[in-house]
């Protein structure tokens, strides 16, 4: 091994070392009930939340995708700064009477609104099936992500596949041991450094190699005239496209069955609408990954996987101890949102499919055991998917993505509407995801430039509302 | 169980981030001109990221004040 990789590797799992240390030391001194695992005892404050959904929202897909869109796709990726900014906007009307509902009855999941709200066991089953089959292909990314992350920061040093079981191991035993708290906090620690390495990078990279961003952008506009604008370096992302996706993204980003979950640790309703005024600015950090991915464009072109780019121009600017910086900040960036989607998935099998199918009477203490015993065998089939994986990860993410949003029509007309019927909101749920499906499994997405998962979600709204208006029926 | 329905003046305040990230974005979508020497596109973008809190926080306001007054009449 040679020197750069050695300094490089210590760095690395000193920060994952650290981090995970955090991790442990939070909440040593709580009692783990079912309710402080989950939900943090429902006693997080304004901050702690801010990092919380933060450290979930920026995952290995931002890290690495987000750079890898604006080097291989170019002005398609500006989507991710419009949607993310958006889904803050919509979480403003969504999270605090979400919040009042679940801290009156003592909601935990997702799964659990849709019981409560509609009085339905077999809706609230199907929300738990397809939350958890959206989460899978999810977990695999950001593991799959770790390994990339730590095969180049180690020179290809280590390969993959020891570092995906390393890191595996390492936060199935923290989330096993301390639940939502762990996670919380280490997300402080991934956040501080992964804000230093994006300034870094996004304003070091045009720097060095340009001299500033605007020569940068002068000579990418002069090499690549069509690179910065819609639909950039692809065939069919165009405008309907960008506003489909950003529309489709940016009410889905809260449907995701953990961000749904992680409202219910804010302490107050207040929190959570604070909360929503100032998230749209963390997205600013993300501009400047895109930053990166377009001077990876001039300086590494040719690359065939874009998900390298930002690494491979970092190692080709920064000395070796700052890409063990990154690749620390990248892995901490993995295995956060990897253990909360873990502890998500978990806490949905046992409490919301398990207990109310299976075996009801179940008391709380054993549904924490059975979830904590899900979290290692979830690591496991994830861990085994991403070692054995292919090339269609992107795109089972995002059929994962087009899945969640249907959840959308249920959530906001439960919230809002009397008239909305269980009945309507399962046909409606069965039509969205048959329809997203069918659309991107038969490689029919973009539908004539429309986001296939947008198309469903609008026939899904059709049938909520029109099934609820003939059945009349109020719940 | 139903939530109390939102402001009609708070979701006009979060209509404009959508009006001018989202749908308009035939307007603004090209490089020309580049202010501080960003494409014309981001640069837009990432003066609405900017914008967004502050209408948000209009919004934010409004509904303080509604919750406010409700309080009261309690």
């Amino acid at each position: 091994m040679s020197a750069a990789a050695a300094v490089c590797l210590t760095i690395i799992v000193a920060t994952v070392a650290i981090g995970t240390a955090v991790g442990f030391l939070a909440g040593a001194r709580e009692v783990m009930s079912l309710e402080q695992w989950t939900v943090g005892g429902r006693r997080f404050g304004a901050v702690l939340v801010f990092l919380l959904t933060a450290g979930e929202v920026y995952t290995t897909f931002s890290f690495l995708g987000a750079s890898g869109w604006a080097y291989s796709r170019g002005g398609p990726i500006l989507y991710v700064l419009a949607y993310l900014a958006l889904a803050y906007v919509v979480s403003f009307f969504i999270l605090p009477p979400l919040w009042e509902l679940g801290c009156r009855v003592g909601m935990q999941t997702q799964s659990d609104f849709f019981a409560v709200r509609y009085g339905n066991r077999a809706l609230a089953a199907l929300v738990c099936v397809v939350g958890i089959a959206c989460f899978v292909p999810y977990i695999q990314l950001q593991i799959t992500g770790i390994g990339i992350i730590v095969a180049v920061a180690s020179y290809d040093a280590i390969g993959r596949t020891p570092a995906m079981v390393v890191a595996v191991a390492l936060l199935v035993a923290f989330v096993f041991a301390r639940g939502i708290r762990a996670v919380a906090w280490v997300s402080v620690v991934k956040d501080a450094l992964m804000v230093f390495a994006t300034l870094a990078i996004g304003i070091g990279v045009p720097l060095v190699h340009f001299g500033g961003p605007a020569p940068m952008f002068a000579g990418l506009v002069h090499a690549h005239p069509r690179h910065l604008t819609m639909p950039g370096a692809t065939p069919n992302l165009g405008h309907a496209w960008f506003i489909s996706t950003v529309l489709l993204t940016s009410l889905g980003l809260y449907m995701w069955p953990h961000a749904f979950a992680a409202s219910f640790t804010a302490k107050s309703a207040d929190t959570l609408r604070r909360n929503a005024v100032v998230m749209p600015l963390y997205t600013l950090t993300l501009a400047l990954i895109f930053f990166a991915g377009f001077a990876a464009v001039l300086i590494v072109p040719g690359l065939a996987n874009g998900d390298l780019a930002m690494l491979t121009v970092v190692r080709q600017t920064f000395p070796p101890w700052f890409l063990g910086v990154v690749g620390g900040a990248g892995a901490l960036t993995a295995m956060v949102p990897a253990s909360i989607f873990l502890l998500t998935a978990a806490t949905l099998l046992a409490k919301n499919l398990y207990r109310p199918l299976l075996a009801p009477t179940m008391s709380d203490d054993q549904v924490a055991g059975l979830a904590r015993a899900m979290v290692v065998v979830l690591g496991i089939i994830s861990l085994s998917l991403a070692i054995f994986s292919s090339s269609t990860l992107v795109s089972l993410l995002l059929t994962g993505y087009a899945g969640v949003t249907q959840f959308f029509p249920g959530v906001v007309l439960g919230l809002y509407s009397k008239r909305v019927t269980a009945r309507a909101v399962f046909a409606g749920m069965i039509a969205g995801v048959g329809t997203a499906l069918f659309l991107m499994l038969t490689h029919r997405d973009p539908l004539y430039g429309v986001s296939a998962g947008f198309v469903a979600l609008c026939l899904n709204f059709v049938i909520t509302i029109s099934v609820s208006l003939f059945s009349r029926k109020p719940t | 169980m139903n939530a109390r329905k939102p402001s009609i003046a708070a979701l006009l305040l979060a209509l404009v981030p959508f009006v001018a990230m989202c749908f308009t974005v035939s307007l603004w979508d090209r490089i020309e001109p580049m202010p501080l020497g960003i494409p014309f596109n981001l640069f837009w973008l990432i003066c609405w990221i900017i914008l967004t809190p502050l209408c948000m926080w209009g919004a934010y306001r409004v509904e303080a004040a509604r919750d406010a007054g409700q309080g009261a009449d309690r």
